[in-house]
C-alpha cells in the first residue's frame, strides 16, 4: 500500500486521532467506574476480614507487623487517617494511643537523658505503665517504631536513630545527631555508658579534634555529662544508656 | 491424571508415611499409563508414586494431594478377569490449578491404582481413614479446646500450666494461619486498586480526558480513605473536606483555654496528646490533627497553625504576633541579664522546645544575641543595637 500523502491523508489522520482520543476517554471513564466498583468490593471484604480477625491484630504483634509490611509494600498507609477504610480494623486506636504514651514517657525522662532514650528502655517503661492486662503487654519494638515515626510530622524532633545490631534510640527533642554522634553512642554502650577521648582514639582511630567536637556538641545538647574525677582526662557519661535509669521506677 | 504433579519425595511438615506397596501401576481413568511397576507410598497428606528405589533415593516422583480425592472404591473384578491384580479407584475433584505433572489434560475424573501383586495392607481402609481425618488441614481451633478440656481439669501444678500455655499457643498459631491467608487475599485486592489509582492519577495530572470535577473530588476522597499518598492530590483536597472542618472547630473549642493558659502557644505533639486523651475512643491520627490545624486559619478560628523555621509546628492564638513575642521576650532577657531556654521555660511555664523557639524568634528580630558554648545556648540583650556609641 503506498503511503498516503496530501490533504486527504492529513484529514484522515486527524479524524483517527480524534477517534483514538475518544476511545481513550471512554476506557478511562470505565477505569473510574471500575475503581469505584472495586472499592465497594474491597470495603465489604475488609469488613469481613475485620470481623474475623480484629482480635488477632490487637493481640498478635507478629501479625500486626506482617500487616503493616504488606501495606507498605503496596503503597498504602493504614494509619494515615482515623476515618479511612482501615479504621474498621481498629489498628488506628492502638497505634495512636501508643504514640501518646510514647510522648508522655519521653517527656518524663527528658530531664535525665536529654531527649534520647533507648528503644528497649522505652518499651520497658511503657509495659509498666500500660497495665497488667495481657493484651497490653504485647507491644513489639516494631509497633513502637511505627508509632514514633508517625509523630515525626509534628516537627518536634521525634526521630528513630539506628545504632546497629538491632538497637535503636528514640529522639524526642529536635537536634541533629550526625554519624559521629551515633558512633560515639555505640561505643559508649559497649563501655558501660562512658567514654573518653583516648578511648575513641583507640577504638575508632579518631583524632582529638574530631572527638572533642562531637563530644562537646553532645554535652551542649544535654546528652552527655562530664566527669572530672579521673586524674588523666575527662570522662563523658551518657544517661540515655544508664542501665540504672532503665531499672529505676522514676 | 492431570491432578498429579512431579515432586521430590521430601515429606512435608507433619506429614508421615502410612503405607508402602510395591509393583503398582497408574491408570488414567480406564487407560493404562506408562507408570508401572513402581513403588506406592501413602502418607497422611499425599499419595506418592516412584520408580523402584527412586523415592528412597529422593529422586523426582509423582504426587497426588489427598485433598483432591473425593471417593475411594475397589474395582470389582469381572467374572472373567484372570489377573491377580487388585484395582483401587480414586475419584478426584476438579482442579483449576496449572498442572505441572506428566499430563496436562485428562478426560477422566478418576484414576486407578493397580496393585499387581495385590496389596498386603488394607489400602482402602487406610485411604478412607486418612480422607476422613484430613490431617493436611490445620485443625480448627474450636475442636482442640474441647478435646483438651477434660485433661486440664485433672492436671495441676507447673505441668498443667505449661500444658495450657502450649495449647493456647497452638490455638493462636492455627487461627493466625487462617488470618494470614485472609490477609493475603485482602492485600492482593488492595494491590489491584493501588495500580488502578495510579493510572487514574496520572490521567488527572496530564489533564487528559473528561474526568469531571466531581469525579476528581470523589477520587481524592477514595485515595485518602485508603491511605494512599499521592502527590497529585495531597494538598489541594484536604482543605475542602467537611470532616476536617468539623474537627478543626472541635479542637479549637476544646483547646482555646488551655492555649491561653500556656502563654498562647502549644506544640502540636501536645495538641495530639491532649485531644486523644480526651477522646479515649476513636482516636485521631497525627495526619488528621495536622490537616485540621492547617485549615483553622482559613476558617477564622481563634487558633492557627504556625511553623517555625526549625520545623517545629505549634498551635497559637491568632492574635499572637511574632513581633510582640519578640518584644516581651527581649524585656525578660533584660530583666534577667541573660536567659537560657531552660530558664525561660521555667519562668513562663512552657516547654523547653517552645522557649527555645521564642528566643530564636527574638534573635531573628534582632532583639537579642546568642552565646553558644559548651555550657549551652544563652541569650543576652543585643547591646550592639541599643547601646549608644
Amino acid at each position: 500500500m503506498r503511503r498516503r500523502a496530501g490533504l486527504g491523508a492529513i484529514q484522515k489522520q486527524k479524524l483517527e486521532q480524534e477517534k483514538y482520543k475518544d476511545k481513550g476517554n471512554e476506557i478511562q471513564e470505565n477505569q473510574f467506574e471500575q475503581m469505584t466498583k472495586q472499592l465497594e468490593v474491597f470495603k465489604v471484604n475488609l469488613e469481613e476480614f475485620a470481623s474475623k480477625h480484629k482480635n488477632e491484630i490487637r493481640k498478635n504483634p507478629e501479625f500486626r507487623r506482617q500487616f503493616q509490611d504488606m501495606c507498605a509494600s503496596i503503597g498504602v498507609d493504614p494509619l494515615s487517617s482515623g476515618k479511612g477504610f482501615w479504621s474498621v480494623l481498629g489498628i488506628g486506636d492502638f497505634y495512636y494511643e501508643l504514640a501518646v504514651q510514647i510522648v508522655e514517657v519521653c517527656l518524663a525522662t527528658n530531664e535525665k537523658n536529654g531527649g534520647l532514650i533507648g528503644l528497649d528502655e522505652l518499651r520497658t517503661r511503657l509495659i509498666k505503665a500500660r497495665g497488667q492486662s495481657k493484651q497490653h503487654q504485647e507491644i513489639s519494638k516494631d509497633d513502637l517504631m511505627r508509632a514514633a515515626q508517625k509523630l515525626k510530622i509534628f516537627g518536634s524532633g521525634f526521630n528513630i536513630i539506628p545504632m546497629g545490631k538491632g538497637k535503636y534510640m528514640v529522639q524526642s527533642v529536635p537536634g541533629e545527631l550526625s554519624m559521629d554522634h551515633s558512633s560515639i553512642l555505640q561505643q559508649a554502650e559497649k563501655n558501660q555508658a562512658f567514654i573518653s577521648i583516648s578511648y575513641l582514639r583507640r577504638e575508632l582511630n579518631w583524632e582529638t579534634e574530631r572527638s572533642k567536637k562531637a563530644l562537646d556538641h553532645m554535652v551542649d545538647q544535654g546528652l552527655a555529662w562530664i566527669d572530672l574525677q579521673n586524674p588523666q582526662e575527662k570522662l563523658y557519661y551518657f544517661p540515655s544508656l544508664f542501665t540504672a535509669c532503665v531499672n529505676s521506677a522514676s | 491424571m492431570n491432578r498429579i504433579k512431579y515432586t521430590n519425595p521430601i515429606l512435608l511438615e507433619s506429614e508421615s508415611t502410612v503405607v508402602v506397596e510395591n509393583n503398582v501401576r497408574l491408570y488414567d481413568g480406564h487407560q493404562k499409563t506408562s507408570f508401572e511397576g513402581g513403588e506406592l507410598i501413602i502418607t497422611t497428606h499425599r499419595i506418592l508414586w516412584g520408580r523402584p528405589g527412586a523415592i528412597a533415593r529422593g529422586q523426582t516422583c509423582l504426587a497426588l494431594h489427598l485433598d483432591l480425592v473425593v471417593l475411594v472404591e475397589e474395582e470389582s473384578s469381572s467374572a472373567f478377569s484372570f489377573s491377580r491384580s487388585k484395582k483401587v479407584l480414586l475419584h478426584l475433584s476438579e482442579t483449576t490449578e496449572e498442572s505441572d505433572g506428566p499430563q496436562f489434560t485428562s478426560y477422566y475424573n478418576f484414576i486407578k491404582l493397580s496393585f499387581r501383586e495385590g496389596y498386603s495392607n488394607n489400602v482402602i481402609g487406610v485411604l478412607n481413614d486418612l480422607l476422613q481425618k484430613r490431617l493436611w488441614e490445620p485443625p480448627s481451633p474450636e475442636v482442640s479446646p474441647q478435646q483438651h478440656l477434660p485433661t486440664i481439669k485433672l492436671r495441676t501444678g507447673i505441668i498443667g500450666i505449661e500444658r495450657s500455655l502450649q495449647e493456647k499457643q497452638k490455638a493462636t498459631d492455627e487461627s493466625i494461619t487462617v488470618a494470614f491467608q485472609d490477609l493475603d487475599k485482602l492485600m492482593s485486592m488492595a494491590k489491584e486498586m493501588v495500580k488502578l489509582s495510579r493510572t487514574i492519577s496520572t490521567k488527572i495530572k496530564e489533564k487528559q480526558g473528561d474526568i469531571t470535577e466531581d469525579e476528581t473530588v470523589r477520587f481524592k476522597s477514595y485515595l485518602m480513605s485508603l491511605g494512599i499518598d499521592d502527590p497529585v492530590t495531597r494538598d489541594s483536597y484536604k482543605s475542602d473536606n467537611h470532616y476536617y472542618r468539623e474537627l478543626a472547630k472541635q479542637i479549637s473549642d476544646f483547646l482555646l483555654s488551655h492555649v491561653e493558659e500556656m502563654g498562647g502557644m502549644m506544640a502540636l505533639t501536645d495538641v495530639f496528646c491532649r485531644v486523644n486523651r480526651a477522646r479515649s475512643l476513636e482516636l485521631l491520627s497525627p495526619e488528621d490533627i495536622l490537616n485540621s490545624c492547617r485549615i483553622m486559619e482559613s476558617l477564622g478560628l481563634p487558633l492557627k497553625l504556625y511553623q517555625f523555621t526549625s520545623g517545629v509546628k505549634v498551635l497559637q492564638l491568632s492574635t499572637m504576633d511574632n513581633e510582640i513575642v519578640a518584644e516581651s521576650t527581649a524585656l525578660l532577657i533584660e530583666d534577667n541579664g541573660s536567659l537560657s531556654a531552660e530558664e525561660l521555660s521555667q519562668r513562663l511555664g512552657i516547654s523547653i522546645t517552645l522557649a527555645k523557639e521564642r528566643l530564636l524568634t527574638t534573635e531573628k528580630y534582632g532583639k537579642c544575641c546568642r552565646d553558644d558554648s559548651i555550657e549551652g545556648l544563652r541569650f543576652y540583650p543585643n547591646l550592639f543595637l541599643t547601646k549608644e556609641e
